[in-house]
């Protein structure tokens, strides 16, 4: 888009730069509200039918798919209440550090090839690194509202969210494995092609550490079962017991924001991203890259893809919660020390055997040959290979230039 | 889409700053994150020096911490800027608090320090900086380079370094026809000590008896409450540090 | 924006205008002042988890200085940079960092439970 605006309007580099970090804020910004008002209404839905209900009907028409703007403008007009003993300042901050982790965490998530804030080498780290800063608001709301059901809920969060880190990484850092690489744009490419490409069919082990994935990322983004930090039977509303209004609001953005962050994730890393099960572009003769707008369109399609995989692992979510009760603390922490650590570890260790004893895939010819790909970094300013030196097992120094 | 509308309106707005004479598009924008970065993680480092509150200055450490990660990746170092997120400011800093937390006898408590105090760590720390300047500044032949050399991220390389391969730079070995020595001596060391650590916090943090009643206010026994449930929640508060050795590992594994 | 442009200016009289490069001295001024804030904050707090706090400050702006050293970005034409050194102990400190912070927390957790406080004046138990 840069290169747009440079070229056929004529603006100034500096001007066209901005204004392209602009719109990519912008849109991601969009991402997060349209989805959270959409996300709202979904759950209250989802709810409602699992509890045989039916939810909202007359706001905005037959499905009540207003109720949310309405809720959004209820949250607005309240009054903006702080307790007398808050230490105001921590008070009024905490929920803008929430969301601005969340927010942060999407700069570097990429929605289809290309459609990418700032691409960075290590993607994951970094996603997994910015929503791990998120319990800094909850904790800091915890502490600043002067109430013990706020401490309490604070002081679960931060327990549950730093033990959960441990588990979660070990799962991402599989399909890195796989992959080779930290960057999600490359992980997604080599999962190209037919469905079995996947990194979530590509052996028994990587199979269970989805599971496992999916159990760290619920607790990590503090939904049901492992909700304890907002446990409404126990805590009132836990961490946000104090909070109400446009404050209140920006805390479940940042919630429904991570929500999809996460769901999304788990798509590009193991559900191929934004490839859909059947290579359709591949098919037909495309090829996602830089072109025309034949190859535009893929993107699209592609978008569409991640967009669905990623609202199905929010929904997923919403199931689970509305079906399993809630977790006691020390439960949370048996899940995560006494099962999903060493099963991770179990399941990484057995995915990297797996690579050794059948580098091809279990299936010959099926997967995507690791030539195809090109690693962003290996290419020079100019679209030109930088040569790079790959010392061998004997001592010698090779020059492999790809 | 609106382009035109918004092309008069950036107009608008940036006319009288061009009138002004301040040439922007002569401005390196390196340099402005830079001096955003970097004038965030000054300001919040003296914040914590200047306050008094244990939380705030957490919260103040917090964002110096996180302006430092920014100016690692401005530096070209992603790697570490994102290591510093996950492991300064998601583990060290969760701790921290935590800690706060366990120990907070009152409210939002703060233990000052005396005036006579102040002024003399203020005095000793005006030239110690003054000391530092000095040295920083006399450093002049690495100055005025430029962001010509645009070279390849770091990551992949320092991973393999840490598996004991080298593969940056233009190879010390190439010449003498040896392979340069990556760090996986010291890897396994540190990941050694970490496990240490672990079992070493977790067997100092245990819960025991105490010796000397506590004075027994609201938050007091609040926080017992709590206090009782440090022995499962504390170890488990640690093993980020094992789980990000893993992800090192796994950026060297490619 | 003039203020914020003459504010910005002003910020940088002493290593040039905006329109210059960065080089290694602005990271090593932004390290030095780390440096400082750390160690007067380890010598001043009287709560050991501020001395903490102060520690952390103290080892960033000496990783800053290591990370400029290294930078791919920041070397002059010709001149040698640490290279990959500077960043693996940038990362080993980061790691060791960890691991103090988790046994001194561990500490102040043993002395708050046999003190009652953490204010690290009143460890005077040895004193004769």
């Amino acid at each position: 888009m840069a290169a747009f605006l440079i070229n056929s309007v004529g603006l100034p580099e500096w001007l066209a730069w901005t204004i392209t970090a602009l719109v990519a804020a912008a849109l991601i910004l969009n991402v997060i509200a349209g989805g959270a008002l959409a996300f709202i209404w979904a759950e209250r839905k989802i709810a409602a039918r699992i509890q045989d209900r039916l939810g909202p009907t007359r706001t905005g028409g037959r499905f009540g798919w207003l109720q949310s703007l309405a809720d959004g403008i209820k949250l607005l007009a309240k009054e903006d209440l702080m307790p007398d003993g808050a230490d105001g300042m921590l008070f009024r901050i905490a929920p803008y550090v929430s969301f601005c982790a969340s927010f942060c965490a999407f700069i570097a998530l990429p929605f289809a090839f290309d459609f990418v804030g700032q691409r960075l080498n290590v993607g994951v780290f970094f996603v997994i690194a910015v929503l791990g800063l998120e319990v800094f608001g909850v904790i800091l709301a915890g502490y600043a509202s002067a109430s013990k059901w706020s401490l309490f809920g604070a002081m679960r969060e931060a327990a549950q969210v730093v033990s959960y880190e441990v588990p979660l990484g070990m799962c991402v850092v599989v399909p890195v494995m796989l992959a080779g690489s930290m960057d999600l744009v490359t992980i997604a490419e080599k999962q190209g092609g037919w469905l079995t490409n996947w990194y979530l069919f590509h052996d028994p082990f990587t199979f269970v550490i989805f599971w496992v994935y999916v159990t760290c990322a619920v607790a990590s983004v503090n939904r049901a079962p492992f909700d304890l930090a907002e446990a409404e039977s126990e805590l009132v509303a836990g961490f946000h017991t104090e909070y109400s209004g446009l404050r209140w609001s920006f805390f479940f953005m940042a919630e429904y924001a991570s929500m999809f962050l996460v769901s999304a994730l788990a798509a590009i890393l193991f559900m191929g991203g934004w490839n859909g099960p059947v290579p359709l572009a591949a098919l037909a003769g495309l090829s996602e890259g830089t072109g025309d707008t034949a190859h535009y369109l893929v993107r699209v399609v592609g978008l569409a893809n991640l967009l669905t995989k990623a609202t199905l692992g929010v929904l997923f979510m919403m199931w689970i919660r509305w079906t399993l009760p809630r977790l006691r603390i020390d439960q949370v922490m048996t899940t995560c020390l006494k099962y999903c650590t060493p099963i991770a570890a179990a399941m990484f260790a057995g995915a990297m055997l797996w690579q050794l004893a059948f580098p091809g895939g279990l299936i010959p010819g099926m997967a995507r040959p690791a030539g195809e790909i090109r690693e962003g970094w290996l290419e020079g300013p100019g679209g030109q290979s930088a040569p790079v030196v790959v010392p061998s097992v004997d001592g010698t120094v090779a020059k492999a230039v790809r | 889409m609106g382009n035109e509308s918004m092309i008069s309106l950036s107009g608008m707005v940036m006319a009288p700053v061009l009138a002004a004479g301040l040439p922007l598009a002569a401005i390196n924008w390196h340099s402005v994150l830079f001096l955003l970065f970097a004038s965030l993680a000054s300001i919040f480092a003296v914040g914590v020096v200047l306050a008094d509150n244990v939380v705030r200055m957490a919260l103040y450490l917090v964002f110096s911490l996180a302006a430092t990660a920014g100016l690692f990746f401005l530096a070209g170092a992603e790697f570490i800027g994102a290591m510093q997120l996950m492991i300064y400011v998601g583990g060290t800093l969760v701790l921290l608090v935590f800690g706060v937390m366990l120990t907070a006898q009152a409210p939002f408590v703060s233990i000052k320090p005396s005036a006579a105090d102040r002024a003399l760590a203020g005095l000793a720390g005006s030239s110690l900086l003054v000391v530092l300047l000095a040295a920083a500044l006399s450093v002049d032949s690495w100055q005025r380079p430029g962001l010509s050399e645009v070279t390849a991220p770091t990551a992949t390389p320092l991973g393999m370094a840490l598996l004991g391969m080298r593969v940056d730079g233009p190879a010390a070995g190439a010449a003498t026809g040896a392979v340069a020595n990556g760090y996986l001596l010291p890897f396994e060391i540190v990941s050694i000590h970490l496990l240490v650590v672990l079992v070493g916090a977790a067997y100092l943090a245990r819960a025991k008896r105490r010796r000397t009643p506590r004075p027994i206010d609201a938050a007091a026994s609040a926080v017992s409450v709590v206090e009782g449930s440090t022995r499962v929640e504390l170890p488990a508060a640690l093993p980020p540090r094992s789980g990000s050795a893993s992800a090192l590992v796994s950026g060297g594994s490619k | 924006m003039n203020i914020v442009s003459l504010s910005a200016g002003c910020c940088l009289f002493a290593t040039g205008p905006l329109t210059e490069p960065v080089g290694v001295v602005h990271y090593l001024i932004v390290g030095a002042i780390l440096f400082t804030a750390g160690v007067v904050c380890m010598a001043l707090k009287r709560n050991a988890l501020g001395v903490l706090m102060g520690i952390e400050l103290v080892l960033n702006g000496a990783n800053l200085n290591f990370v400029a050293f290294s930078s791919p970005y920041l070397r002059g034409a010709g001149s040698a940079t640490l290279g990959l050194d500077g960043q693996v102990i940038a990362l080993f400190v980061i790691l060791l960092a960890a691991a103090e912070a988790a046994v001194a927390l561990a500490i102040t957790l043993n002395f708050y439970n046999n003190h009652s406080t953490v204010d690290i004046d009143r460890a005077d138990d040895l004193k004769g």
